[in-house]
């Protein structure tokens, strides 16, 4: 259909007047805006000293939850690893030596340099064992160091726990105890 | 005299390089401070030694000659650009100068070079003008696009704002009666400051100035956005630094110029009077002139970059006819007017008002064509 007549609306150009023509209002009018903003305060943060305060749904380095006991609360059923679209999660399951779980990850490997960190281990996770925390700043000097296993992802779990922006996505001990029981 | 005047010139020749390299520093933090950030901080207190860590960077750095440049050309242009900026400086004050009609003030310490040269202006515009040689020949010998289309920007830019540069001036020679820069001052210490009677002169001087010393909002011969870094993409190290220093030399003599031609040098109104003590003067000029560099840096972060029709036009279409007028009515009212040197107050904003008039003129229309 085409479009009426009616519906056309003609726009103008502004016309200059005097004052717009010689530029020099516009220009005091341009000074005024960028001295005022001299003024302001700074928005830099000064990032090694200052950390910036991320939103609660950063989705950052990995880690491993623990349960109640300590254990790790993975129970390698590997959905973790079959949603994961860069393959970057290597997990060796094992008969668990506790009754109350069929079997428990051997070896649990994720290659942080792989890893798109988009999330989707945490949401295939069924018991809320596999989370991605606010922490971004993570280094090594080597790609060995960089696959972080299941000690190294169980120590981020003490480091972030109770910092209180994880867990925020999981539903936290809807089938399994809740990640940060204390808090 | 001749062992002061060594002094005089390696302490000048020492100072304006320190004073370039904390210009950037200067011009990085109100930058900064424009867009809300705090700019560099790192490096010493309140990012002090960021000029020195620049410049050591600068000295550091691997001389680099691409293999297609011609070599020596290459080296030659920065060199050039430098020496201009430098030698401009010979015959501006820098400080206090006396009544140059005293006989004796050849006898006298002065705060300038080469005291009284009687073609000061004109020695002024002949040596800042050979910078273009710098730039085109640093574009040409870098044997690479985007170079030579910054070199050849520079050179069509820098020619046609000369103009407007030197005929707004003349008004002022007019006045005064004599190019040297001495002169100038001292008849602005017994009459009232430049400014007061020229504001239109004064406008396109500075105005040319920008356009001269390659700043915002005319710096098309080194737009990154579109020609990479324009002349000085293929250079580094201290090459680089030369163009740099010879740029910020050029905008400080801008600013000692402006000072001197219109804002009556060292002088101020019951502050700094011709018998008033050499290190308040000194203090009141050097005030001037380093609000003039921080205006340039002001208009820097403000203002968009024209486009280089708008640039030709402005030069040409614009500040050359304004000048001309300009001209003529300094002329006539010197001539006609006597004492009254007020009508040329109203006369040159009469020519500010009377330009923009033209053209807020409703636009013929030829056959639908716009003229």
């Amino acid at each position: 259909m085409p479009i009426l007549e009616t519906e056309v609306r003609w726009v103008k150009p502004p016309t200059l007047g005097l004052l717009d023509r010689l530029y020099l209002p516009a220009i005091a009018e341009g000074l005024s805006t960028t001295i005022k903003h001299v003024f302001q305060p700074k928005v830099t943060q000064q990032f090694p000293e200052e950390r910036p305060d991320l939103p609660a749904n950063y989705r950052g380095l990995h880690r491993l939850n623990r349960d109640a006991d300590g254990r790790a609360k993975c129970v390698a059923c590997f959905m973790c690893s079959t949603a994961c679209p860069a393959h970057c999660i290597d997990i060796v399951a094992a008969p668990s030596p506790w009754p109350d779980r069929e079997k428990y990850p051997e070896m649990f490997v994720i290659d942080e340099l792989r890893c798109i960190y988009c999330g989707m281990c945490e949401q295939a996770c069924p018991c809320d064992a596999i989370e991605l925390t606010s922490m971004f700043d993570l280094t090594g000097v080597s790609r060995a160091e960089m696959m972080f296993d299941k000690e190294k992802l169980l120590s981020v779990f003490d480091q972030t726990a109770g910092v209180g922006k994880d867990p925020v996505r999981t539903k936290a001990g809807a089938l399994s105890c809740a990640s940060e029981p204390n808090v | 005299m001749p062992i002061e005047t060594l002094i005089t010139i390696a302490v000048i020749f020492g100072a304006i390089q320190g004073f370039a390299g904390g210009l950037v520093y200067v011009e990085r933090k109100i930058c900064a401070f424009m867009q809300n950030r705090i700019g560099p901080n790192r490096v010493g207190p309140l990012g002090l030694l960021q000029v020195l860590a620049d410049g050591m960077k600068f000295m550091m750095k691997e001389e680099f000659v691409p293999h297609y440049a011609d070599k020596v050309l290459f080296i030659l242009a920065p060199t050039i650009g430098m020496i201009a900026a430098m030698l401009c400086f010979a015959v501006v004050p820098f400080g206090p100068t006396g009544n140059p009609n005293d006989p004796a003030y050849a006898d006298t310490y002065q705060f300038v070079m080469a005291k009284n040269i009687d073609i000061g202006i004109l020695f002024v515009f002949a040596v800042s003008s050979l910078n273009v040689y710098g730039i085109i020949l640093g574009g040409w010998a870098s044997n690479n696009k985007y170079s030579l289309i910054g070199g050849l920007r520079s050179s069509a830019q820098i020619i046609s704002y000369e103009i407007p540069l030197g005929l707004s001036i003349l008004g002022v020679v007019l006045m005064t009666g004599s190019l040297n820069l001495e002169r100038i001052i001292w008849h602005q210490t017994a009459h009232p400051w430049n400014i007061f009677y020229q504001p239109l002169a004064f406008l396109l001087f500075m105005i040319s100035a920008f356009a001269e010393c390659n700043r915002l909002p005319f710096d098309l011969p080194e737009t990154e956005q579109e020609l990479v870094g324009g002349y000085h993409t293929e250079y580094n190290a201290m090459k680089l630094a030369f163009f740099f220093i010879g740029e910020y030399t050029h905008m400080i003599t801008s600013s000692f110029l402006m000072v001197i031609i219109f804002f009556g040098g060292w002088h101020f109104p019951f502050i700094a009077d011709a018998d008033s003590w050499v290190g308040l003067k000194l203090i009141v000029f050097l005030t001037k002139m380093f609000l003039f560099i921080i205006f340039f840096m002001l208009v820097r972060w403000t203002i968009p970059r024209f486009r280089f029709d708008q640039l030709m036009a402005l030069a040409w279409k614009v500040f050359i006819p304004m000048a001309l007028v300009n001209l003529v009515a300094v002329m006539f009212v010197k001539e006609f007017a006597g004492d009254h040197l007020w009508i040329l107050t109203i006369v040159s904003l009469a020519v500010l008002v009377g330009a923009g008039l033209i053209t807020t003129a409703p636009v013929k229309k030829v056959q639908g064509v716009s003229v």
